[in-house]
C-alpha cells in the first residue's frame, strides 16, 4: 500500500513539476498520433466519399475488408510494416525503420479502416431521401454526397475520435516499429511499458496517468458528438 | 469538330426559359410489372394538378420530368419560347432550372436559413444575394421568425413549407410539387395553398402538382390530368373532369370508388 502511494505520490510530483523527460514523451506521442490521425481522416474520410458516390462490383467486398480491417491486432500491423521496412525488405531503402515517420505510419494504418468504416456506416444509416432531395435542389453525385456526410457530421467526427483513441492507446505496433529509442521514438505506451519492467514506477505511473486523463477526454467529447448526431 | 458546331447552334441555356416541356412515348417499367407509359406537353402559366390512385405512377412522371430519372425509352425536351429543344452538353444546367419538391422532402441537419440557402450556394450565388433572397422566400412562407432555428425543431406543416421555400427560392422555370399537403392538418394544408394561390400560379412558369386531395385540385387546377395504372387517361378542364369525367375509371375515382 505504501508502495503504491509512495509511487502515485512522486508520479504526481512530475506531472506539476513539468518533468522534462516527461513532458518529451507526451508531447512525441501527440506529434505522432496527431499527424498519423490527420493522415488517417483524409484518408478515411476519401474512402467514405469513393464508396457513397456511386455503385461499383466490389463494393461490397471493399466494405467488408474494411470492416474486418478495424479489428487489425496492432502487433500484426507492427509486424507486417516492419518486414516491408526492414533492411531486407522491399522499402529497406527508405530507412525508416525506428523513426518517428515509421510509429506515424503504422498508427496512420491501424486508425484509416476504423475512421472509413464508422463514418461509412454513418452515411449509409442516413435518410436516403437526404440524396434524392439534394439532387431535386441541383446538387451533383458528389455535392449530394458531400452533402449527406455534412448532414452525420457529428458521427463522422466520433469516428476521428475513436480512431485517435485507438492509436494513443496502442502499443505493440508503435514498439515493433519504432524501437523505444529514449527521446526519439519513445511514447507514452512504450515508456510504461519499459519503465515498469525496470520497476521504475514513478514516470509509467505519471505517463499512465496522463494516458487516462486524454481516455476521458475523448470519450466525453465522444459521448458529446453522438449525442449531437441523434 | 461536326460536334461544336451542333453547339453553336443551340440555344444557350443560360439566356433561355424553359417554357414548355414536352414528353413523348415515354415507358419506364419496374420490376413489380409496372409500367408508365405517357405522352405529356406541359405550357407555362398553366397551373396543372396531377391526380389519380396510389401507384398509378405521378411520382414516377414527375421525377422522369424532373430530370431525376431516366425513362427506358422516348424523350423528354425542354423548349423555350421560340419552341427550341435545350439540349445542353450536361443535364445538370437543365436540372437546375427544373425544381422538384417531393413528398415529405428531407430536411438538412442544419439551420432553416441554410436550407434555404442550399440551392443558391449550389448556383454559386453571392452571400448579398442569398442572404436577401433566402429572407424573401422565408416571409413569403411565413417561416422568418424561425430562420435560425434548427430544421428539425419544426412542425410537419413548417417543415414543409421549408421545403417549398427552398425550391421556390430558386425562381425555376419549372416547379414541380410531388403532394404538398400529404398528411397536412388543415390549418398547415391551408397555408401552403394560400402559398401555391399566391406565388406558384401568378408565376407565370410552369408549375405540375400531385395531389390527393380533390378538392384541392378542383380549386387550384387550371388543368386535370387523370393517372391510372401507368397511363394518362384524361388531361380536362377542372369543372369538366370533377362533373362529368369522360373514362370508367376517372368516374370511379371521382366518385371515390377507388383510391
Ligand atoms: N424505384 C422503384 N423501384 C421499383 N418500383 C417502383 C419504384 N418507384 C415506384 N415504383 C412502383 O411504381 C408504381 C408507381 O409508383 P409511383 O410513381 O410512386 O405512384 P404514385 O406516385 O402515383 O403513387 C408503384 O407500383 C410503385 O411501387
Ligand atoms: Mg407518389
Amino acid at each position: 500500500m505504501d508502495f503504491l502511494l509512495n509511487s502515485l505520490s512522486k508520479a504526481f510530483h512530475l506531472i506539476i513539476a513539468l518533468d522534462p523527460e516527461l513532458l518529451g514523451i507526451v508531447m512525441l506521442s501527440f506529434k505522432v498520433s496527431g499527424l498519423a490521425i490527420i493522415i488517417s481522416a483524409a484518408a478515411g474520410l476519401f474512402i467514405t466519399l469513393a464508396l457513397d458516390l456511386r455503385d461499383f462490383t466490389g463494393k461490397k467486398v471493399i466494405v467488408t475488408m474494411i470492416n474486418t480491417f478495424m479489428g487489425l491486432p496492432p502487433v500484426v500491423a507492427g509486424l507486417t510494416l516492419y518486414l516491408i521496412l526492414s533492411r531486407s525488405g522491399p522499402l529497406g531503402f527508405l530507412n525508416l525503420l525506428y523513426t518517428p515517420s515509421a510509429m506515424v505510419i503504422v498508427q496512420a494504418i491501424l486508425a484509416t479502416p476504423i475512421i472509413a468504416g464508422l463514418s461509412y456506416a454513418a452515411v449509409v444509416s442516413a435518410d436516403p431521401s437526404l440524396r434524392f432531395t439534394a439532387y431535386t435542389l441541383g446538387a451533383t453525385p458528389f455535392q449530394a454526397t458531400v452533402k449527406i456526410m455534412k448532414n452525420v457530421r457529428y458521427s463522422v467526427l466520433a469516428s476521428v475520435l475513436a480512431g485517435l483513441g485507438r492509436i494513443l492507446a496502442e502499443v505493440g505496433a508503435v514498439l515493433i516499429v519504432g524501437g523505444n529509442i529514449a527521446g526519439y521514438t519513445r511514447v507514452m505506451t512504450t515508456a510504461i511499458a519499459l519503465e515498469a519492467d525496470k520497476g521504475d514506477f514513478e514516470l509509467a505511473v505519471a505517463l499512465g496517468i496522463i494516458l487516462l486523463l486524454i481516455a476521458f477526454a475523448l470519450n466525453g467529447l465522444l459521448f458529446y458528438f453522438q449525442r449531437k448526431g441523434k | 469538330m461536326a460536334g461544336s458546331i451542333t453547339v453553336c447552334c443551340l440555344p444557350e441555356l443560360e439566356n433561355n426559359m424553359i417554357e414548355k416541356i414536352e414528353a413523348c412515348n415515354i415507358i419506364k417499367r419496374y420490376n413489380s410489372g409496372f409500367a408508365l407509359e405517357c405522352s405529356l406537353s406541359l405550357q407555362k402559366g398553366v397551373l396543372y394538378t396531377i391526380v389519380g390512385p396510389n401507384g398509378s405512377g405521378k411520382s414516377t412522371l414527375l421525377k422522369i420530368m424532373g430530370l431525376l430519372d431516366r425513362p427506358d425509352s422516348g424523350s423528354v425536351t425542354y423548349l423555350n419560347k421560340d419552341s427550341s429543344v435545350l439540349n445542353p452538353q450536361n443535364d445538370i444546367h437543365l436540372r437546375r432550372k427544373v425544381v422538384l419538391v417531393p413528398t415529405r422532402a428531407a430536411l438538412f441537419n442544419e439551420t432553416v436559413f441554410d436550407n434555404v440557402a442550399y440551392g443558391l450556394r449550389l448556383r454559386k450565388a453571392g452571400r448579398k444575394a442569398i442572404e436577401g433572397k433566402v429572407m424573401k422566400s422565408l416571409n413569403e412562407v411565413g417561416l422568418t421568425r424561425h430562420k435560425d432555428a434548427h430544421a428539425y425543431e419544426l412542425s410537419s406543416g413548417e417543415a414543409q413549407r421549408l421545403a417549398l421555400a427552398r425550391a421556390l427560392v430558386l425562381d425555376p422555370d419549372a416547379l414541380l410539387l410531388d403532394e404538398p399537403t400529404a398528411s397536412l392538418d388543415p390549418d398547415s394544408t391551408r397555408l401552403i395553398e394560400d402559398i401555391i394561390m399566391k406565388k406558384v400560379r401568378n408565376s407565370g412558369k410552369i408549375t405540375v402538382m400531385v395531389t390527393h386531395n380533390l378538392n384541392q385540385a378542383k380549386a387550384l387546377a387550371d388543368s386535370v390530368i387523370f393517372m391510372y395504372k401507368g397511363k394518362i387517361m384524361e388531361l380536362a378542364d377542372p369543372d369538366v373532369f370533377f362533373s362529368k369525367p369522360a373514362t370508367e375509371s376517372a368516374q370511379q375515382f371521382v366518385f371515390g370508388e377507388i383510391y
